[in-house]
């Protein structure tokens, strides 16, 4: 059952206290309405409130997080497909780490994971938990791998130890690290309640829908919901279809024991099996994945995948306005200007380095958009333009007085001129695949 | 209240493709190929049919890319310059299940090769190799109209598939696959309604509906794959959904763009975080193509041995656990 955010509204105290951290109950109202929120967020909510949302009060899939101070968030995904709205939580990626490795070989696994981030285009890329396996003689590796983690990292945990003693003594050194528990099979009755006392949350695992689900209830039964599951599948088409089940019983039928995150350790022979295998997680609604191994070039790639798939479809990618060099530019080198619209901005520095010329790009803030959007919107003018290159002083770092405007915003070519005195404009080519040809044919500086 | 698979269920289908005709059919391929015909999204065999595992190209080229990568070039470096020995590589040691000639080196600012060089190696690609074939033409419209036109003559009753027509410049390569007897890949700049449209202007023209693939123009990873795999999902929920002028087998061409971009190219000294680049060129282009087959993609030309190997070894283990074709 839907109810509006009005309807909800009417039912909670209305006093604006602020203690769900939104600073209204209305709006605290309307993301309830779209199941960003949970009622159980409202401390002051009545038994009426409690019992008419129910289970309309809770999104159709929990929201999970592991971790301590820089938690990994995943689950609460609204849609089946991106285009419909967005995907809002990444895939967390973990990389396995193994007691049987030794402590020494863990650490320098652990360390190149904490150096590990990536830019691209303003976002700093990074993995997120580290999925450490015991499957050595005895528990000291395992702890002590452990207590690295804690001395050099803030990354989140999940714990894979099926002695129960070992596993506490883990969860004794990560107690304010609200890691997660790895089940392989059925939960012992103790890992409940290890699981409630340490605030970890469980990864259950079966290999039948049907035992799935019984896992689900019965942890629900043990008063537990921070859950994530595990339906283990063989052979790549299974795991796509098992995901897709289980995605959409929990947004269409509002199945409750399927509506938390996934989680996949991902196997494969080779390199690129992992990374096909990831990607397909990363498409299709895998919450976490669990690599076996650290591997950068592998890290790199699923990073820029997660980063593609989860990217808000109403949002233009962006990159930093300033002024990029292309291959090796002199103060004599062309000077060419367009939007900070990735996709534009990629294309035009990729036809740029392709004619072999070095080149000064100016990339100006038009919010994202490409250039005839930013253009028709007022974003992307002779007077905008003047005043980026000025704002950043430009005109000091190179010689040259000829800019190149790109051939679709031909008609600002007399604006720019006059709101950049001593500049002559050259409008350029209307396609970016035509800039070899284009600089080929003309007297750029 | 016990799980039940939620199956969805829909009122239209995807068109069925061949490509490739045999001896009997008038041509000369030793087998065809069929791709589409699916019922449902990719491989929901729970809800659906998909007759079909979609199929993996490889490209040879007239005259060798300026960006042709190191790691890549190490597989192909006796072979480079004769793209029917190169083909035969493909087809022989890599598992190409077709070949796709790219022609480029016609364009005028690429090579200016002449119509007749261009069907001299459309000949020797077509007699080295008996899988169907595609043929890639320039990205230049009247040098397009001009080489694909002779090239349609030339292997006329082979039921190739001609890459590509645009909104812009379509009618005379269509009007010559009607004539020869061949198959056509309708490309748009990554936009669902422009896809429909083309696909309408073939038809009021009389071009056959079951000879059309649609290109919706591959975005690699980090240049784009957001659109083209969001359209591509558009595409094809709509072409289910009923709407026939958007219900044709889609081809992609991960290995073309990824190999590409600064990431398939750029050395590790160069940009540490990125991690080597031999592995990197791979990945790059395995992932693009692994996230287009499940948007899909049912026809995908790729250039690393090594992504071709992943992505035919995953398709098979997708319809092996069916029992499918």
């Amino acid at each position: 059952m839907a109810l509006s955010g009005l309807d909800i509204f009417k039912l909670l105290p209305k006093t604006n206290c602020g203690d769900c951290a939104v600073p209204t109950c209305l709006a605290f109202a309307m993301k309830l309405a779209q199941k960003k929120a949970e009622l159980s967020e409202c401390p002051h909510a009545s038994d009426e409130a409690k019992a008419t949302l129910g289970a309309a009060g809770t999104p159709p899939i929990r929201l999970v997080k592991i971790g301590g101070a820089n938690a990994l968030e995943v689950g609460n995904e609204t849609v089946m497909f991106r285009h419909e709205k967005t995907f809002f939580h990444q895939t967390g990626i973990a990389i396995e780490l193994r007691s049987s490795d030794g402590t020494e070989s863990n650490r320098v696994k652990i360390q190149a994971m904490e150096n590990l981030t990536v830019e691209r285009v303003g976002e700093q890329l990074t993995a997120d938990l580290f999925f450490v396996t015991f499957d050595s003689e005895n528990g000291e590796v395992f702890l002590d791998t452990l207590t690295v983690i804690k001395e050099l990292s803030t990354k989140g945990v999940i714990l894979n130890c099926q002695d129960l003693t070992v596993l506490k003594q883990g969860l004794e050194i990560l107690k304010e690290n609200r890691p997660a528990i790895y089940c392989e099979a059925k939960p012992a009755e103790k890992i409940y309640s290890l699981a409630k006392t340490f605030e970890a949350s469980l990864v259950l695992t079966a290999r039948s829908f049907e035992d799935l689900e019984a896992r689900s209830n019965a942890a629900v039964t043990a008063d537990l919901n921070a859950l994530i599951l595990n339906l283990e599948a063989a052979g790549f088409g299974k795991k796509l279809q098992h995901n897709t089940l289980l995605r959409r019983s929990a947004l269409q039928q509002n199945f409750k024991p399927f509506g938390y995150p996934l989680l996949t350790r991902i196997k494969g022979a080779t390199p690129v099996e992992i990374l096909a295998e990831a990607s397909l997680q990363i498409c299709k609604y895998g919450s976490i994945v669990v690599l076996p191994e650290y591997d950068q070039a592998l890290l790199y790639t699923l990073f820029t995948l997660r980063q593609t798939i989860y990217t808000d479809p109403q949002k233009p990618i962006q990159v930093d306005p300033k002024v990029y060099a292309i291959g090796d530019p002199t103060p004599d080198s062309p000077v060419f200007v367009t939007t900070n619209f990735s996709l534009t901005y990629f294309m035009v520095s990729g036809e740029i380095e392709n004619s072999g010329v070095s080149a000064h790009l100016v990339v100006t803030d038009a919010e994202g958009q490409s250039v005839l959007t930013a253009w028709a919107a007022g974003k992307f003018d002779g007077e905008k333009i003047a005043k980026f290159i000025k704002d950043i002083q430009f005109e000091q770092q190179v010689k040259t007085r000829k800019i190149i405007i790109p051939g679709l915003v031909a008609q600002i070519s007399g604006d720019l001129e006059e709101s950049l005195p001593g500049w002559e404009v050259i409008v350029g080519c209307q396609e970016a695949s035509d800039i070899p040809s284009f600089i080929k044919s003309v007297e750029l500086t | 209240m016990a799980f039940e698979i939620p199956r969805e269920t829909n009122t239209g289908s995807i068109a069925e493709i061949t490509l490739g005709a045999t001896s009997e059919q008038g041509g000369t391929r030793s087998h065809t190929l069929t791709l589409g015909g699916s019922s449902s999204l990719p491989f929901h065999f729970f809800e659906g049919e998909q007759p079909h595992p979609p199929v993996v190209a490889m490209e040879v080229f007239d005259s060798v890319p300026t960006k042709y990568p190191e790691p890549l070039l190490d597989y192909y470096r006796d072979v480079i310059d004769n793209p029917g020995e190169m083909a035969k590589k493909c087809v022989e040691e890599y598992g190409a299940e077709l070949i796709s000639v790219r022609l480029e080196g016609t364009h005028p600012e690429k090579g200016n090769k002449s119509v007749d060089e261009a069907v001299e190696i459309v000949q020797k690609v077509l007699s080295s190799v008996s899988v169907p074939l595609i043929f890639t033409g320039p990205s230049h419209f009247e040098k397009n109209n001009e080489v694909m036109k002779k090239v349609c003559e030339v292997t006329a009753g082979e039921n190739c598939l001609i890459n590509y027509v645009e909104t812009d410049n379509y009618k005379t390569i269509a009007a010559a696959c009607i004539a020869y007897g061949h198959t056509l890949v309708a490309q748009s700049p990554i936009d669902v309604n422009l896809a429909k449209q083309l696909n309408i202007l073939l038809t009021d023209m009389n071009f056959p509906a079951d000879k059309i693939v649609m290109d919706p123009l591959t975005g690699t990873l980090g240049y784009g794959l957001e659109y083209t795999y969001s359209i591509m999902e558009r595409i094809r929920t709509d072409g289910l959904a009923g709407d026939k002028m958007l219900a044709f087998p889609m081809l992609v061409t991960p290995g073309y763009e990824s190999f590409n971009v600064k990431e398939a190219r750029a050395p590790q000294k160069d940009y540490p975080d990125w991690g080597d680049l031999a592995q990197r060129g791979i990945y790059w282009e395995t992932a693009t193509a692994v996230s287009l087959l499940v948007a899909g993609a049912e026809l995908l030309i790729l250039y690393h041995p090594q992504s071709v190997e992943i992505i035919k070894s995953k398709i098979a283990e997708i319809f092996a656990a069916e029992g499918g074709e």
